[in-house]
């Protein structure tokens, strides 16, 4: 299906004014839209939060508190699922202080990595990012990167075995060592996979995606703005036409509906240090996906951006 | 790391420019005011350079020394180290510099300066200019990095200093600072940070400079 871009932008005042005129609130628009982990069944929203670069603020008061906001806002519109992992400086310690901070909310999905050549001291690296979120077990763990995968799975497995994590899984990004990531995905009984998906870098759904299905392995996907460049590039260019028809109110959920909006995928992790931001963001999790039609609306008209 | 060759400088890169520029906000905060007396030592500096004391090779070497050592403590372990572990490795690579120019400046003295424009204007440049650009790119007063307690007009204003050196010793002098502006370019270009070309700008310039002279002595040489 081709695309006639004039008659995309010619419609943007009315899809614009309609999602003006009608404030999205999480409360005004039903239950949050979920997804079961397939070994499972748990559902999670098809949105959650990440860490990469935002919560790593250090020992800054003022911005830790702002990453605090972020996590109540965050919970307040029904959000579960936070990542984070040992490479992304002090963020794990900053998700730590959020979470006291609001009393450690009980809804809180917490997904980290182990990120360490040596399988020997995998155990002591997640122990101590425990200690740092101040949770009394993971519950999923992901080998970061897939970085000395073949000595931390035992490990994860072994801790699932004994109750010390619910979740196994891998995590690669940017589409590097999908290879390998197939390989895992064939040959080790893991929970979750994380890859890279975003309206523009939709590698994984050649085989990464499909194999999830087919394997029942949740998949987050990690990257959904391309680290900010993807907002930035299509901001100044208005929503596609009948962004309505799916509630969608800003470019941020509509980038996020598309990754939500395929099958195989379980949630989007967005990373962000504005609480305004985060609501948007989960703001996506709420009302209509885009179908298959859409979808592919969205994908060329991004692209014609 | 597999296949680490894919990776670019802002896959690696962990914080905000916004992040760093509160990092440099907090540390000045807290060192305050060990600024004047940093500036301080960086115009005592200025007016050694401009006296022929047999003992002022000693004196600009101890001065550079405590910089390099306070700005591996009290910068990279206490404040960096908060946001990335390598800070853990500049620290070592900070007090290596600061070793380095306490042996060959301090207990050796083979530091031995010249008068030369453009390592004068280097050095000045760290001392007076660096810190007045911050505000010039968008950062307050308060964040901006100064000569002695911060990493970049130190390193630079090192290089500017050993430009006027005489002998070898300054090319083993010169590999630190140098590795440290690359790479502390390389940080803020990831970020694109506006002031990302000062560093960069810095080592290019540098290592023509001292290699110019070289290049006329070889040629004389070979004639």
């Amino acid at each position: 299906m081709t695309l006639d871009r004039r008659a995309l932008l010619a419609s943007l005042a009315a899809a614009g004014a309609a999602s003006v005129l009608r404030p999205l609130s999480p409360a005004g628009r039903g239950p949050i839209v979920t997804r079961p982990i397939p070994s499972t069944g748990e559902a999670l929203p098809v949105v959650g939060l990440g860490s990469w670069i935002t919560f790593n603020v250090g020992d800054d008061v003022d911005a830790r508190d702002s990453c605090a906001r972020v996590l109540g806002a965050f919970f307040q519109d029904g959000g579960r699922v936070i990542d984070s992992s040992p490479m992304y400086g002090s963020s794990q310690e900053v998700i730590g202080y959020g979470l006291a901070k609001l009393r450690r909310p009980s809804q809180l999905f917490s997904a980290d990595k182990v990120w360490i050549s040596s399988g020997a001291r995998g155990p002591s690296q997640i122990e101590e990012s425990r200690r740092h979120w101040g949770v009394p077990r993971f519950d999923l763990l992901q080998v970061h990167n897939l970085m000395s995968w073949e000595e931390h799975l035992p490990t994860l497995f072994a801790m699932k075995k004994a109750g010390r994590v619910r979740y196994v899984g891998v995590t690669t990004s940017e589409g590097r060592r999908h290879a390998d990531m197939e390989k895992v995905m064939r040959s080790q009984p893991i929970d979750f996979v994380q890859v890279t998906y975003n309206v523009l870098d939709r590698e994984v759904e050649d085989r990464i995606l499909p194999l999830a299905r087919e394997r029942r392995i949740a998949v987050i996907c990690n990257r959904p703005f391309r680290r900010g460049a993807l907002i930035q590039q299509v901001a100044r260019s208005p929503l596609p036409p009948r962004a309505g028809e799916i509630d969608c109110a800003n470019w941020a959920q509509m980038l996020l509906k598309f990754i939500a909006s395929h099958p195989a995928v379980t949630c989007a992790i967005p990373a962000t240090s504005r609480a305004d931001h985060v609501r948007q963001n989960v703001g996506a999790a709420y009302g209509r996906l885009p179908d298959e039609t859409m979808r592919r609306r969205l994908i060329a008209y991004v692209q014609s951006l | 790391m597999s296949e680490w060759w894919t990776y670019t400088l802002a896959d690696i890169q962990s914080f905000s420019l916004q992040t760093w520029y509160r990092l440099f906000e907090l540390y000045n905060r807290a060192i305050w005011p060990a600024h004047i007396a940093a500036v301080g030592a960086g115009v005592w500096i200025w007016f050694l350079l401009r006296r022929s004391d047999v003992r002022r090779g000693r004196v600009i070497a101890a001065i550079l020394a405590g910089s390099w050592l306070w700005i591996a403590i009290a910068f990279h372990v206490a404040r960096y180290a908060t946001l990335t572990w390598s800070a853990r490795y500049y620290a070592w690579g900070f007090g290596l510099e600061a070793g380095l120019l306490l042996w060959s400046g301090v207990i050796r003295g083979r530091i031995v300066f010249e008068r030369r424009a453009a390592g004068l204007a280097i050095f000045l440049f760290a001392l007076v200019a660096q810190p007045m650009l911050g505000p010039l790119f968008g950062r307050s007063w308060r964040q901006v990095e100064v000569f002695g307690v911060a990493p970049d007009p130190t390193a630079i204003a090192t290089l500017g200093l050993l430009l006027l050196a005489t002998g070898r010793v300054r090319w083993e002098l010169m590999v630190l600072p140098l590795l440290w502006c690359a790479i502390s370019g390389a940080t803020l270009l990831s970020m694109k940070a506006p002031a990302a070309g000062i560093p960069l700008a810095a080592d290019v310039i540098v290592v023509i400079l001292a290699l110019a002279p070289r290049r006329r002595n070889s040629r004389k040489e070979a004639r």
